[in-house]
C-alpha cells in the first residue's frame, strides 16, 4: 500500500517536474544579485596592484590632467603619489583602512583628511575623499538584485540595483548595468538615501588582464558640479605584485 | 505784537509750559531715533562697503549667482587689465581686487602633525603694494596683538580664533582651502598679529592675507573673486554708484557669457537696498507717527487750554477783537512755543545723539550668530539734518493742535457772551 502511494508520488512528482521545467531554466539563467557581485569582486579586486593613471578633468571652465602613480593592497591600503602637473607633483596620499593622510611637499605637513573634507573633490575631479575611502569591494556594502536586462554599449547587461547594508556608505544606492558575458559594470548610477541621483559613471575600454576584464576608462560625473565630468584613464596597471608593508606607513610620504 | 504774545506767556507759565514741555520731549525724541537709525544704518553701510560689498562690485556673472558660497572656480580672471581700466575710466572711486574662501587654519606641533584646528573666512586683498587696504579695513585700529603683515607669507588673524587655536603672533599656520579648479591647496603662513574689528561676522574667524599669498594658495595667477569701488571719501551716494554700474554693465552687454563681469552697487547686494528703504521708510513713519501723537496732546492741552481761557476769549470778543484776530494771536502764541519747544527739542536731542555717537552701545550679543556686518558696537550719528528735522514736527504739531482747538473761537455767539459773564 504505501509502496503504491510512494510510486504514485513519484510520478506525479515527476509529471510536476517535467510541466516546471521550461520555467526552471529561466528562472536558473537570471543570476541573483550577490551572484554577480561576487563575480563583480573577482573582476575588478585583486590582493595587490599597481598602477599608472590619469584623470582628466573637464571643469568648466579648462581641461586639466592630473597623472599618478598607485599602489594598492587588498582593500585596506593604498599609496599614491602624483606625478604631474608641477604644481601636484609629489603630493602624496595615504589612505588605511578609513583614514586617508595627505603629504604636501610645498609646505612638507602632512595632514589627515577627516569630517567634512572627505567630501572634498580630489584634485578638482568628480571624485571625493569618500570615493577613495570606499571598500572597493561592493559585496562587503551592499545587498543585490537583479531588476532586468538592457543592452549598453551594444552588449547585453543585467540591471542590478544595490542598497547599502550598513550606514557607513557615501552612497545609499547604486544601479548598475553589468555586462552578462564578462561580469563587468559598463554603467553605474550613485544615488543618497533619499533617492537624488549624485553621480553616474560609465566604464569603457574593457580588456582582458592577467585573467580578469577590466576597465582601462572609468568616466565619472558629479551630477551636482558642473563641468563635463572626470575621465579616469588607466595607462598602466600590474595585479599581485609583492608591494613592501614601509610604503603604506607615514613615513613613506616625507620620503 | 509779538513781544505781547511772548510776555503773556511768561507771565502765565499754566499756559505754556505743558504745550513746551510736549514739544521739546516729541522733538527730542525724533532727533534722537532719527540719529539713532542714522548712525546704526550709516555704520552698517560703512563697514559692508569696506568688508564685503563694496560702493560698487564686479564679478562674473557665475559667482554673483552663487556667491555665498565663494565659488572661485567662477572668479574674475585678467583682473589688473580689469583694474587698470576702471582706474583710468572712473577715477572718482578707489579699486581694489579682493579673494574670499574659506579655511581651515591647521596649527602644527613641533613634530609637524596638527596640535589645533579651526575654520576661518579669508579676505586677501593688497595689504603690501601701492594699493594698500589696511587703513579700509581699519586694520591699524583693529589690531589686538602683533603688528600689520610685514611681507608676504604673514597674515592676520581673528582675536577669537587666535585665541581658540593658541596662536600668538609669529606663529606658524598652515591654511588648507580649495583652489580655483577645485583641488586641495595647502600652503604654510605666519602669524603677523590678531585682530578685532568689532564686527560679529568678521571677528568671529576672519583671517586676513596679501592677495599675491591667495592667489599663489589658490592657483589663481591674475585673478580675483570680486573687484571692489569705494568712493574716495567712503561716503556711498546711490545715485553715482548706479551711473557708474549702468556705464560699466552697458560697456559689457555684449559679453553674455558666465565668466563676463557684471557690476552692481551697494543697494543692489545682500538686500542691502531693501534694508535702506525699509529704514527710509520707517524714519518717515516715525517722524509722522510723532507729528500726530504730539499734536493730538497739544490738540488735547489747547482745548485745555481754551476751558481755562473761555473767560478771556469772551472778553476779548466783548471788546470788540475780531474772530480772525484771536485766533491768529493764539497761532502766534502757538509758533513761539513750538519755536522755543523745538530749539529745546533738538539741543537736548542732539546732547543724547552726540554722547551716543562717541560712547556707543554694545549690542554684540544681540548680533553673535548675525551675517550682517553690523558694528557690536551700535553708534548714533549727528547729521546735518539732525539739526533742523526737529523743528518741522515741532512747529506742525503745535500750529495743528492750537488751530484744531482754536475753531472753538469761530462758535462763540456775541449775543450768548453777556450770558456767560452773568453765570
Amino acid at each position: 500500500m504505501s509502496a503504491v502511494k510512494n510510486g504514485m508520488l513519484s510520478i506525479c512528482n515527476s509529471v510536476l517536474l517535467f510541466l516546471s521545467a521550461p520555467f526552471l531554466v529561466t528562472f536558473a539563467q537570471t543570476p541573483s544579485g550577490d551572484w554577480i557581485l561576487a563575480r563583480l569582486d573577482e573582476n575588478l579586486s585583486s590582493t595587490s596592484r599597481v598602477l599608472v593613471s590619469k584623470m582628466v578633468i573637464r571643469g568648466r571652465r579648462e581641461v586639466r590632467t592630473i597623472e599618478a602613480k598607485s599602489w594598492i593592497q587588498g582593500t585596506e591600503k593604498s599609496f599614491t603619489e602624483y606625478l604631474a602637473p608641477p604644481r601636484e607633483k609629489g603630493t602624496k596620499m595615504l589612505k588605511i583602512g578609513d583614514r586617508l593622510w595627505m603629504y604636501s611637499p610645498s609646505t612638507d605637513r602632512t595632514i589627515q583628511i577627516a569630517g567634512h573634507m572627505l567630501r572634498q573633490s580630489v584634485m578638482g575631479s568628480d571624485l571625493s575623499y569618500e570615493d577613495m575611502l570606499e571598500d572597493p569591494k561592493l559585496s562587503h556594502l551592499y545587498r543585490a538584485e537583479v531588476t532586468g536586462s538592457e543592452v549598453v554599449d551594444g552588449r547585453d547587461c543585467w540591471v542590478v540595483a544595490l542598497v547599502a547594508t550598513s550606514e557607513k556608505v557615501a552612497y545609499h544606492s547604486r544601479k548598475m548595468w553589468v555586462d552578462k558575458e564578462r561580469m563587468v559594470p559598463l554603467r553605474a548610477e550613485l544615488f543618497a538615501r533619499g533617492g537624488k541621483l549624485l553621480k553616474r559613471m560609465e566604464l569603457r575600454d574593457v580588456r582582458r588582464l592577467q585573467g580578469r576584464w577590466f576597465p582601462m576608462r572609468i568616466w565619472f560625473k558629479d551630477v551636482l558640479k558642473a563641468g563635463e565630468g572626470t575621465e579616469f584613464i588607466v595607462e598602466s596597471i600590474e595585479f599581485d605584485l609583492h608591494i613592501p608593508d614601509y610604503l603604506f606607513t607615514k613615513a613613506s610620504l616625507t620620503k | 505784537m509779538i513781544r505781547f504774545l511772548i510776555k503773556g506767556l511768561l507771565r502765565d507759565p499754566s499756559r505754556s509750559l505743558f504745550p513746551l514741555l510736549v514739544v521739546t520731549l516729541g522733538v527730542a525724541l525724533t532727533v534722537l531715533l532719527h540719529g539713532w537709525l542714522g548712525g546704526v544704518m550709516h555704520d552698517f553701510v560703512d563697514t559692508s562697503a569696506r568688508f564685503s560689498t563694496g560702493h560698487v562690485r564686479v564679478v562674473t556673472r557665475a559667482y554673483a549667482e552663487q556667491e555665498d558660497q565663494f565659488p572661485n572656480d567662477l572668479a574674475l580672471l585678467g583682473v589688473e587689465k580689469l583694474l587698470e581700466e576702471l582706474r583710468q575710466k572712473e577715477r572718482e572711486l578707489d579699486w581694489v581686487a579682493r579673494i574670499r574662501f574659506t579655511a581651515l587654519v591647521d596649527v602644527p606641533d613641533e613634530q609637524g602633525e596638527t596640535k589645533a584646528q579651526g575654520p576661518a573666512v579669508a579676505i586677501a586683498a593688497d595689504l603690501l603694494s601701492q594699493h594698500n587696504e589696511l587703513s579700509t579695513l581699519n586694520v591699524p585700529r583693529a589690531l589686538v596683538r602683533g603688528d600689520v603683515p610685514p611681507r608676504a607669507g604673514w597674515v592676520l588673524l581673528s582675536e577669537e580664533l587666535a585665541q581658540r587655536l593658541g596662536l600668538t603672533p609669529g606663529d606658524r599656520l598652515t591654511l588648507i582651502g580649495s583652489s580655483m579648479h577645485g583641488a586641495m591647496a595647502i600652503g604654510n603662513f605666519r602669524l603677523a598679529g590678531t585682530v578685532r574689528f568689532g564686527v560679529g561676522p568678521m571677528d568671529r574667524g576672519a583671517l586676513l592675507m596679501d592677495l599675491s599669498d591667495a592667489r599663489q594658495l589658490l592657483d589663481m595667477e591674475d585673478g580675483a573673486s570680486e573687484v571692489l569701488g569705494l568712493f574716495r571719501n567712503r561716503v556711498y551716494r546711490n545715485a553715482a554708484a548706479r551711473a557708474v554700474a549702468q556705464r560699466f554693465n552697458q560697456e559689457y552687454a555684449k559679453d553674455t557669457g558666465e565668466f563676463s563681469p557684471i557690476m552692481m552697487t551697494l543697494g543692489e547686494q545682500q538686500g542691502l537696498g531693501e534694508y535702506l528703504s525699509y529704514v527710509g521708510v520707517f524714519s518717515r513713519i516715525m517722524v509722522v507717527v510723532f507729528v500726530l501723537a504730539m499734536s493730538l496732546v497739544l490738540w488735547n492741552a489747547g482745548l485745555l487750554g481754551a476751558l481755562r481761557r473761555h473767560g478771556e476769549v469772551g472778553v476779548r470778543l466783548a471788546i470788540g477783537e475780531d474772530k480772525g484776530h484771536i485766533y491768529r494771536s493764539m497761532l502766534a502764541e502757538s509758533l513761539c512755543i513750538g519755536l522755543v519747544g523745538s530749539v529745546l527739542g533738538t539741543l537736548a536731542g542732539l546732547a543724547v545723539v552726540y554722547v551716543l555717537q562717541v560712547k556707543g552701545i554694545d549690542m554684540g550679543r544681540f548680533f553673535r550668530s548675525s551675517s550682517l556686518m553690523f558694528s557690536n558696537v551700535v553708534r548714533a550719528r549727528v547729521t546735518p539734518a539732525s539739526f533742523y528735522l526737529g523743528f518741522v514736527p515741532g512747529l506742525f504739531s503745535t500750529m495743528l493742535g492750537t488751530a484744531l482747538s482754536g475753531i472753538r473761537i469761530y462758535k462763540r455767539e456775541t449775543a450768548q457772551l453777556f450770558k456767560e459773564f452773568e453765570s
